[in-house]
């Protein structure tokens, strides 16, 4: 088999700083056309210690062969598990980057920014439209910004009634932000055990009055879906709590079911997950909140309305949780998610969600017969794998490590927490099948490597231009910053 | 669609691999009663030229620097962004890769943010700084928690002259965790008053939290409240909104501050109607293992070459859970990047001349604007590159009749701060040629004739 890996010149570069040269400069500015002044001396500091010195070439140079280092989704098949690492449109970013929108400064009057709070109010509207909740909240940076956003608007309604009630609920197969979110709100997490899919009955016994809310993600961290969602969330309502989404796998879900259908009350989005928008190397993403009518007294100021003078921002919101952030969220994210919508429409969405739930369907049916399936239910948008019957000694690592040097990203790995070994696929729909074929095909051959040749598992990555890293001498003696 | 590559040969050969007949029985898992019964109603999908024309229509009804001459600050900067930034982070393996947890294919982006944790503790004087907070709010709030969680104590003071943005984010953050917030009026200078900070500290407080420059564009006595926090055995949370003003000013860390949370968007980032920004973050040494965010760093692969990993993750949510020390997980990384790229365009001669030119055009602008007869400038204490004006008239008014002439002339202050209906905030970059801040003035002088 010709692998998609291979290796090629890859050129060494140093830390900036190493690079640095005294008098080389990379920036212009014009000729100070005013008097130049200073501050009286005590407030002013000596130039900047360790501070590079680089003209433009360097510079270009130097991130050009970083970036080569780097793998993404334009590099090729990224199945990072609960991360929907889809295709992000190229002219989402040319629409993001219009001088009209990347330009505009967020304290100019509303008058002035009409057309910004109008594609806002746009992506609002169909974020509701797609979930089914009644108002959205676009200023949470990234999910689980969302989640606090969204676990401060159910302590906000509890407080509003009287109790704030003491305990969250969460499912063993959660995310670890939910846990962190909900402890920010001050709230005990109480952990349940889920067996793959969480029973109404397993709620009904841990649900009492001191229960705030149940947190859950739908379809789970497992792909499936919490098929008793409709009467946990009565049985959770019956006791006077509320049931939060993590949205995070919504590109399972849209055109198809409605977690605001389902009885859940909050919901964040992860605009860089199902709307395309770019991960960044880790952000800026997106988490827009979504409510029930009952919550929307509860949210973030400001709250932006459409009405006859247009669109404004209403700060006047007297049981709002506050602010989480300055000014109104990542608007650059929201441009691309909002043209990722526009490009879809309705029909286009839905179809993204069948793709992406069929190419995981695919891989599974082309891996289960050689990997462990812990869970046999069945899939949407991921499957999740152990390293059970991985031989020779192998481990999940091991495999990932592998399929590196087949040229893939690896999926998640070691996560949920409830699968030992856990290998999560999740291919997104904008992979083809001669795609799906050849990442399958490497699995298979690794799995073959595991048995017959391990060494060749224990020892990878060996076509990258460096070697498994020490993370342990890492963490014991950090070294954090350059220091010459 | 051309997003997804499935042909109708594909779909079918897949249903028969996976043993299904259509579609829909790959969703036999979601009960009928809460499926959707109907097409959901969103605009109907444009081609990708007719996207574009869509979009151009939204861009032009927003007022830009491209259309009107702007003197608006407040946390949010015009500055130029060299062609270079946007290339770099336009290379795709950047922008199209997620957070480093594969070290070996993620060199690029472990590198750039190890250079990116330098860079900020070389401008800060800090000891460590982490990969990124989402916006200088959010890390001001974080650095609140950080200090409360370090010192165990649950009062915070926080300057009446902090950006009301990041104070109001804090106040979020704090709702339900039974901290103390407590306001430290300013003094008439527009500094943080040093007299009723020294009353209202104690061995109760974990914080004293002020901007540097303030909301005011006023350059606070950072020192003076180094000293009497760590006299309480507090820690001084220094917020910096306008970090180009580090390019000039003694760092925050220089003169004592124990953590320092800011906002990077005036390092090569769009202002972009608010986002998406760049918090920074940055602590001394043994505070480290209580920092939120992730850090990088420094180590070797098995035959010895340098290279870089995400480190010290067990203070994490996804090591530690409820426990960990800030639900961060996507952060800012692609801003990280910009403003990476940024500065080392800038270098050690760039930063310190740009932030020359915004102080002495601020301070040109200021001396104008003080000569205008009506107009003062109220608080006497130095600035950077912004400045509060009192008109004599609603401040409304003013920059009603400027937007008239194409002139964002400034941040109202009095949504922020009662009594100060007459005041607002007036910003001034390298952006500003002498020209322009001179029609701001004659547009200003012009008045209500």
């Amino acid at each position: 088999m010709t692998t998609l890996g291979t290796s090629g010149l890859i050129l060494n570069e140093k830390l900036m700083f190493e690079h640095s040269d005294p008098g080389r400069k990379g920036y212009s500015l014009p000729p100070l056309d005013v008097p130049a002044v200073t501050l009286p001396a005590p407030l002013v500091r000596n130039e900047v210690p360790g501070f590079p010195e680089l003209s433009e070439v360097d510079v270009v140079r130097h991130f050009t062969r970083l970036s080569t280092w780097n793998y993404g989704v334009d590099s090729g098949f990224y199945p990072l598990g609960s991360c929907t690492m889809k295709y992000n449109p190229k002219i989402n970013e040319t629409v993001a980057r219009l001088p009209g929108l990347a330009g505009v400064h967020p304290a100019t009057p509303e008058h002035l920014s009409q057309g910004a709070l109008k594609l806002m109010y746009e992506l609002q509207t169909a974020l509701a439209e797609i979930s089914g909740f009644s108002a959205i909240t676009l200023q949470p940076a990234a999910g689980a910004h969302g989640e606090l956003a969204g676990m401060l608007m159910i302590r906000a309604w509890h407080e509003a009634l009287g109790n704030p009630r003491a305990k969250v609920l969460i499912p063993d197969t959660a995310h670890g932000t939910n846990p962190a979110s909900a402890a920010l709100c001050g709230y005990e997490v109480v952990p349940i055990a889920s067996d793959g899919v969480l029973s109404a009955q397993t709620v009904a016994e841990h649900m009492d009055g001191e229960v705030a809310a149940l947190m859950v993600t739908n379809p789970n961290t497992l792909g499936l879906f919490e098929s008793e969602i409709r009467e946990i969330c009565d049985i959770v309502h019956a006791k006077g709590g509320l049931v939060y989404c993590d949205g995070a796998n919504l590109n399972a879900l849209m055109g198809i079911a409605r977690p605001g259908d389902m009885g859940i009350d909050v919901m964040h989005f992860n605009l860089h997950k199902t709307f395309a928008t770019p991960h960044g190397g880790g952000g800026p993403g997106s988490g827009p909140v979504g409510v029930t009518k009952a919550l929307t007294p509860f949210l973030p100021v400001p709250v932006l309305t459409s009405g006859e003078s247009g669109y404004r921002l209403d700060y006047d919101r007297p049981q709002s949780i506050g602010r989480l952030r300055s000014f109104f969220g990542n608007f650059g994210i929201m441009v691309r998610a909002y043209a990722y919508i526009r490009t879809m429409g309705a029909a286009g969405l839905k179809h993204a969600s069948e793709m992406a739930v069929l190419n995981a369907n695919y891989v599974r049916a082309r891996l289960e017969g050689t990997f462990h399936l812990p869970y046999p239910n069945r899939s949407l948008h991921e499957v999740v794998f152990s390293d059970r019957d991985l031989a020779g000694d192998c481990h999940t690592l091991d495999l990932a490590k592998r399929l590196i040097d087949y040229g893939y990203h690896p999926p998640t790995i070691y996560f949920p927490l409830v699968v030992k070994g856990a290998i999560m696929i999740e291919p997104t729909e904008t992979e083809s099948q001669e795609t799906l074929d050849e990442f399958c095909e490497a699995m298979l051959a690794i799995a073959v490597e595991a048995r017959d040749t391990p060494g060749l598992l224990h020892a990878a990555p060996v076509r990258t231009r460096i070697r498994r890293l020490d993370e342990t001498a890492a963490a014991r003696k950090p070294r954090l910053k350059w220091e010459g | 669609m051309r997003y997804i590559p499935h042909t109708e040969e594909d779909i079918r050969q897949m249903l028969d691999a996976i043993g299904v007949e259509t579609v829909g029985d790959l969703f036999t898992g979601i009960p009928a009663d809460v499926r959707l019964q109907r097409p959901m109603n969103l605009p109907p999908a444009l081609a990708e030229g007719d996207l574009l024309r869509e979009f151009k229509q939204l861009a032009r009804q927003n007022a830009t620097v491209e259309s009107h001459l702007s003197f608006l600050g407040g946390g949010a900067y015009n500055h130029f962004i060299p062609a270079v930034v946007d290339q770099m982070i336009s290379r795709s393996e950047f922008y199209t890769a997620y957070t480093p947890y594969q070290p070996e294919i993620s060199q690029g982006t472990l590198q750039a943010i190890f250079e990116y944790q330098t860079l900020v503790c070389q401008l800060t004087g800090m000891d460590v700084a982490n990969a990124s907070m989402y916006d200088g709010a959010s890390a001001c709030a974080e650095a609140v928690l950080m200090a409360v969680r370090a010192s165990r104590r649950k009062k915070v003071l926080i300057s009446a002259a902090l950006h009301p943005e990041y104070r109001e984010t804090v106040e979020t953050y704090c709702r339900y965790l039974d901290i103390e917030l407590v306001t430290i009026p300013f003094a008439a200078d527009g500094r943080t008053d040093l007299s009723a900070l020294e009353r209202a500290l104690g061995k109760d407080v974990a914080a004293v939290v002020t901007g540097y420059p303030n909301f005011f564009g006023v350059i606070e006595d950072l020192a003076a409240q180094a000293g009497m926090a760590q006299g309480s055995g507090a820690r001084l949370v220094t917020a910096v909104a306008e970090p180009i003003a580090l390019g000039l000013l003694k760092s925050p860390g220089e003169l004592g501050a124990d953590i320092v949370a800011g906002e990077g968007q005036s390092f090569g980032i769009p202002v972009s109607f608010g986002g998406p920004y760049l918090g920074f973050f940055a602590a001394r040494q043994q505070d480290v293992r209580s920092m939120p965010g992730r850090l990088v760093g420094e180590t070797i692969d098995k035959e010895e070459r340098r290279g870089f990993v995400l480190t010290l993750s067990t203070r994490e949510q996804h090591i530690r859970r409820e426990k960990a020390t800030s639900n961060i997980c996507s952060n800012e990384g692609l801003c990280a990047l910009m403003a990476t790229v940024y500065l080392s365009l800038m270098g050690k001669a760039g930063i310190r001349e740009v932030a020359v030119q915004n102080h002495s055009k601020a301070d040109y602008a200021r001396r104008a604007i003080a000569a205008l007869k009506g107009y003062a400038i109220p608080f006497a204490a130095p600035v950077f590159n912004e400045f509060v004006v009192e008109a004599p008239e609603p401040a409304a008014a003013v920059l009603g009749r400027l937007e008239q002439q194409n002139i964002l002339g400034g941040i109202p202050l009095e949504r922020y701060f009662g009594g100060m209906a007459n005041r607002f905030l007036v910003c001034v970059t390298e952006q500003n040629s002498k020209a322009e801040i001179d029609a701001l003035v004659a547009a200003l002088a012009g008045g209500g004739q």
